[in-house]
């Protein structure tokens, strides 16, 4: 069986977000950059698969060459092999038409992405992809059980979870309840030394077009200070909440 | 031409994302001469939308298919998107209304804009505000393509009446199929989600326990709120997994948020940033939420929630 899982390279959650060239680019200095969490749960849900289905773990993301140390990361985690598409992609629609092209001549019978990035939250590759390629997609995904070619699935919905079946090939969006947050695997010395035998192919885009593209960014506006109200006055709370706010 | 948009419903009933999509895109079809074609499966009550400003609805019975079929949903809506000349469609920031989204652009080939917080500032080429690194910032995106699909956050635009005629024609539903089937839903509970509530009411790590929730889901009866959790308080297994809100979990984009001991960790708040009011309860006066929120009340959880909850209790009656 072959897994391939989708990688984003995205700012860690404790960045400070700043923009550049007047606010038409992300300010990546003095950043570090970690595997989009999403896409974390997924790459081990991957992993478990290599002792049970025998899988084959390919990691792959379209970017440039400062992306690849999260894919070593990848492959110290336990995948197999990771490529990389080099191009700089403008949105997820340009990184679902690259990944399309290329499993398109590389066949994969799971494939999986995030639910969605944590720096752009586009949340569109998944569906995208599955739906470019005529695979179905299954967003929110938290739990897969594969039987054969029977798969038993879970997607989070608003205020429940809705349970699936399917056949592979599929397209799944990963998030955390896939697997725990306990489960993820932290790379140990042998798997880092592993990584750096392991390929780490940079091939060739194909020439796409993004369908969309950020003219500018804005940070929220400064929040004034918070209005403290002593802890016997729930009366005065309650009053502001409901005359000041006008929210109750 | 038309702005399409796809109504979400929940037993026949159409939901408040609905509505507010419906209201976001008369504002467009006011701004641009065009017409509101929306999209709903089962509706037991459209006569509602025309007080919403809808012109058109094709109304699609799925025929005792209860549930939300992504392929056939998504088919059905890309032909009426499609017979309609339509170049924009607006989808909800729901869990279905996300999935559903780029599902849709790529099969009629349109650009997907997810996380829209306002009207487009120009349309020719279409200019959105969005949201980005999860409520940390904003841009402005220009689509590049003939056609484009929008995601509306949740409560970004709000509900706007607006009276007018429904005509209401029969829809077809898509045959279309894929191996994906879905087999039952569990819903945890027939309270307000964290999607739709107006209202919800958060606990953290401060509460020490899952037998002390009650605080929580007292409070959050009388305010007919939603109840969320920090991820810690997930990650234990003190709530389940629905209720974890922040920069891995949900995002919440209510009228107000009110975190009962929790912190304020940037993640927290990544997620929770788009709430208009954020009112905090929190016994450590140097917690970062304090600095996040509008109002804060510097007390002990377990002595301040019951009192609260009791007043507003009081004050209903
Ligand atoms: C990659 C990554 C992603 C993350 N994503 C998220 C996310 O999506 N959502 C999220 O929430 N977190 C997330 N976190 C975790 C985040 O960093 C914090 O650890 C977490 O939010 C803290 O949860 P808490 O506020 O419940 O607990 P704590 O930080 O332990 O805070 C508990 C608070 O309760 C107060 N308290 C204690 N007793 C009382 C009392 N009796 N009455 C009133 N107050 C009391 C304390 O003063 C304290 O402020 C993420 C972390 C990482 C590394």
């Amino acid at each position: 069986m072959n897994v391939l899982v989708c990688i984003s390279n995205v700012p860690d959650t404790t960045s400070k977000i700043n923009f550049k060239e007047e606010n038409t680019s992300f300010e990546t200095q003095g950043v570090q950059f970690i595997i989009n969490p999403n896409d974390e749960f997924g790459l081990t849900r991957a992993v478990w698969l290599q002792q049970k289905e025998a899988a084959k773990v390919t990691v792959i993301t379209v970017g440039d060459a400062s992306c690849e140390p999260i894919l070593r990361k990848c492959l110290a985690i336990g995948a197999d092999q990771a490529v990389r598409i080099d191009l700089q992609p403008q949105d997820g629609f340009e990184v679902a038409a690259q990944l399309t092209a290329f499993c398109q001549t590389n066949a994969y019978d799971l494939i999986i992405t995030g639910r969605e990035s944590i720096d752009y939250n586009g949340g569109m590759v998944g569906g995208m992809l599955a739906t470019n390629l005529n695979m179905p997609y299954l967003a929110n995904c938290i739990q897969l059980e594969i039987e054969g070619v029977d798969l038993q699935l879970q997607r989070e919905i608003d205020g429940g979870k809705e349970s699936l079946q399917a056949n592979l090939p599929i397209v799944i969006g990963a998030q955390k309840g896939l697997v725990e947050e306990k489960d993820l695997i932290i790379p140990n010395m042998r798997g880092i030394m592993q990584a750096r035998q392991k390929s780490l192919e940079v091939i060739a885009p194909i020439e796409t077009e993004a369908a969309t593209t950020v003219e500018v960014f804005e940070k929220p506006p400064e929040k004034g200070p918070v209005k403290l109200v002593d802890a016997n006055d729930i009366d005065g709370l309650i009053d502001l909440l409901e005359k000041e706010a006008k929210v109750l | 031409m038309a702005v399409v948009v796809y109504l979400e419903s929940q037993e026949g009933q159409i939901k408040k994302a609905g509505l507010e999509v419906a209201s976001y895109a008369r504002a467009i079809a006011d701004a641009q001469g065009l017409n509101v074609v929306g999209v709903g499966f089962n509706l037991e009550n459209p006569e509602q939308l025309n007080s919403f400003g809808v012109d058109k609805l094709y109304l699609i019975n799925t025929q005792g298919d209860q549930f939300f079929d992504i392929t056939r949903y998504g088919e059905s809506i890309a032909e009426i998107v499609t017979k309609e000349n339509a170049k924009l469609c607006v989808v909800s920031s729901s869990a279905n209304g996300r999935y559903l989204g780029p599902i849709l652009a790529a099969k009629i080939n349109a650009a997907y804009l997810s996380n829209v917080v306002s009207l487009p500032s120009q349309y020719e080429p279409l200019q959105v505000k969005r949201s980005c690194f999860t409520n940390k910032a904003f841009n402005i995106t220009q689509s590049h393509k003939e056609i484009t699909v929008l995601s509306l956050s949740s409560n970004s635009f709000g509900l706007k009446e607006k009276p007018g005629t429904t005509e209401v024609i029969e829809g077809s539903y898509s045959s279309a199929t894929t191996s994906l089937k879905v087999t039952t839903v569990d819903k945890t509970s027939d309270k307000v989600t964290i999607a739709d509530a107006d209202i919800v009411v958060s606990g953290g790590r401060g509460l020490k326990g899952p037998e002390h929730w009650h605080l929580i889901e007292d409070l959050a009866d009388v305010l007919g709120a939603a109840t969320a959790c920090s991820k810690p308080v997930s990650d234990m297994g003190w709530r389940p997994h629905s209720e974890h809100v922040g920069q891995t979990g949900k995002p919440v984009a209510s009228n107000l948020y009110i975190a009962i001991g929790v912190s304020g960790a940037i993640q927290h708040l990544a997620g929770i940033n788009s709430s208009k009011v954020k009112v905090v309860i929190n016994s450590d006066p140097e917690a970062p939420f304090f600095k996040a929120a509008d109002y804060g009340i510097v007390g002990d959880a377990f002595e301040v929630v019951p009192k609260l909850t009791e007043k507003l209790k009081a004050r209903k009656v």
